[in-house]
Order: C-alpha cells, then structure tokens, then sequence
C-alpha cells in the first residue's frame, strides 16, 4: 500500500472530468486526423455553393469571385488554389489537399473550396 | 544613489494586497520565464506552470486577485521576454483571458468533489481555445491549422492535470494563507 501523502486522493468530479477531457481529446484526434481520400471538390463563392467536382479528372477551374478570377486546379485526386488575386495568398499557400474534409478558403476574393468524401461504399459496388 | 536628486521623490500609496499581488505575480512571472527557455517541440505546447501560480491564488485569496496575477504576469513576461504587443504576446493574453473566464465559472464548482485538477484542466483547455482562436483569426486563417488541435488539445489534458495536481499539493503543505504566516 501507499503511504497516505500530501498529494491526496482524486475527488469524484476530477475523475470524471479528466475521463470527459479524455474523450474530447480522442474525438478530436478521429475527427482532425483520419487520412481518409477525398473524392469530391465542393467550391463556394460568397455563401452559395458554385460547384461541385469529382477529383477524379485533371481539369482547371477558372471562378469569377468578387476581386477577380481565382484557379483552382484539379490533378491527381487532388486540389488546390493555383492562383487567386488576393493580397496574402494564404490559399494558394496552403497548396494542394486530398483528405477529405479538408478545406481552404480564400476570404478577399470569397472562394472557397471544401473536399468532401466519396459516395456511400455499395455505390461502387452496384455499378 | 549618492548623487542628490533635483526630482522631488514620488510616494505612491501601497495597500497590502498591492504588495501581495506583487509577491505572487513575481512567481509567475519567474516561472514563466523559466518556461520560456525551455526548448519545446511545437510552438504553443508548454508547460504552463505560472497557471499553478493562479489557481493557488484563486483558492488562498480570491478571484480578483487570481486575475490581477495572471495579467500582470502575461504583461510583465512580455516586456521583460521583449515580445510585447507581438503574435506571441498576443497569443499568451488570449489565452490567459480565456482561462481566467473559465476559471471564474468553475471556481463555483463544489470543492468537495472538483479539486484544483479540474480547475487547472477547465483552465487548460480554455488557454489553448484562446490561442488557437488568435491563430485562426489573425496569424493563419486558413484551415491548416485544423490538423495540429489535437497535438495541442492533447498537451493542455496533460500538463492542466499535471498543474493541477501540483497546485493540490502546494494548498496541501501551504495550509496558512501567505501573508498570514508574516503575522
């Protein structure tokens, strides 16, 4: 046995908070860092969406936002900002992306661009 | 100084919990320089050990006087580090404010079963919403930063236990309030 000490025992509610804590922390690690391919390119302007893609082709997407024409290019399963009239360039930075649910956006010109997941599994499977 | 002063001195007037404030934000701030030059291997993932500081003073005094001493501590650490007004500093000030507005609704949870290591995680967890809230907003506002908020999230769950069990200890062998043992 342990010798009663100065640190004392964990009361009830901490233990209940660390185990709540715990399981955040496990759900953020499941819903941030699954490396699950993206199959689909969702492209917003302003609040609507502008299209959606199959990242199953190689194309260039030219967008019209409201400070000027912003591509976003299409290679390989994956995405990406290739250029966009804004000042700072965060999207075209953040380069290309396939996971799915990753996103950029880019605010001046109000463009933004979403990979979704594939469709549900037995899609594949009845065609 | 041996050299006569032409400058009338200045007196301010100092109550004691001026002087008390003072006493325990030095702490803090000693701890958080102390932390400052300890290498760590993502931005943003420290220690955080001035937080014990603040939670001790939350129990021994009250929470004006927990709040007074994180502040200052975030302030007098940047002048003193040379980085205020900076990202950094910005960073530090978002997280405090946010970690001392969990802690002024937790401080009301029933001590009997929330010791200072819910506290301290409550705590934790706020700081890193501040900081990552700051990151989102002004420093990387794209979603790239998505992909580190487990790493960060994961580092407060154990360094706001780790605090919290530290400040369980020094209310433990600190059973007289600091400026009482003085007389």
């Amino acid at each position: 046995m342990v010798k009663p000490s100065k640190w004392g025992k964990p009361s009830l509610g901490d233990v209940l908070v660390i185990l709540f804590a715990l399981l955040f922390v496990a759900y953020l690690f499941k819903s941030l860092w699954h490396n699950e391919q993206a199959a689909k390119l969702q492209i917003r302007l302003g609040d609507k969406i502008y299209a959606t893609y199959s990242l199953d082709q190689n194309r260039n997407i030219d967008i019209q936002g409201s400070i000027g024409v912003t591509r976003i290019v299409i290679a390989n399963g994956k995405a990406r900002f290739a250029s966009s009239p804004c000042p700072n360039q965060y999207c075209v930075h953040q380069g290309w992306l396939n996971h799915k649910g990753h996103a950029a956006i880019c605010l001046p010109n109000q463009v933004s661009m979403e990979l979704l997941g594939g469709k549900k599994p037995f899609d594949s499977l009845n065609y | 100084m041996t050299q006569p002063s032409k400058n009338k001195s200045i007196e301010i007037q100092t109550t004691s919990d001026d002087h008390r404030i003072a006493k325990l934000a030095a702490f803090a701030i000693g701890l958080h320089l102390l932390e400052a030059v300890l290498p760590s291997p993502l931005p943003g993932v420290k220690p955080g050990l001035a937080n014990i500081i603040t939670l001790f003073v939350l129990y021994r005094f009250d929470f004006a006087t927990a709040a007074w001493v994180s502040l200052l501590r975030v302030f007098a650490s940047s002048l003193l580090l040379g980085n205020f007004l900076s990202p950094t500093f910005a960073l530090s000030l978002s997280g405090a404010l946010l970690s001392l507005a969990a802690l002024y609704f937790a401080q009301y949870l029933p001590r009997r079963y929330f010791s200072a290591v819910t506290l301290s995680l409550l705590a934790a967890f706020a700081h890193m919403t501040g900081q990552l809230l700051v990151v989102r907003g002004w420093l990387i506002p794209n979603a790239g930063v998505a992909y580190l908020i487990p790493i960060f999230m994961a580092a407060a769950l154990v360094f706001g236990v780790a605090n919290g069990l530290l400040t369980n200890y020094l209310l433990r062998i600190n059973p007289v309030r600091l400026d009482e043992d003085k007389g």
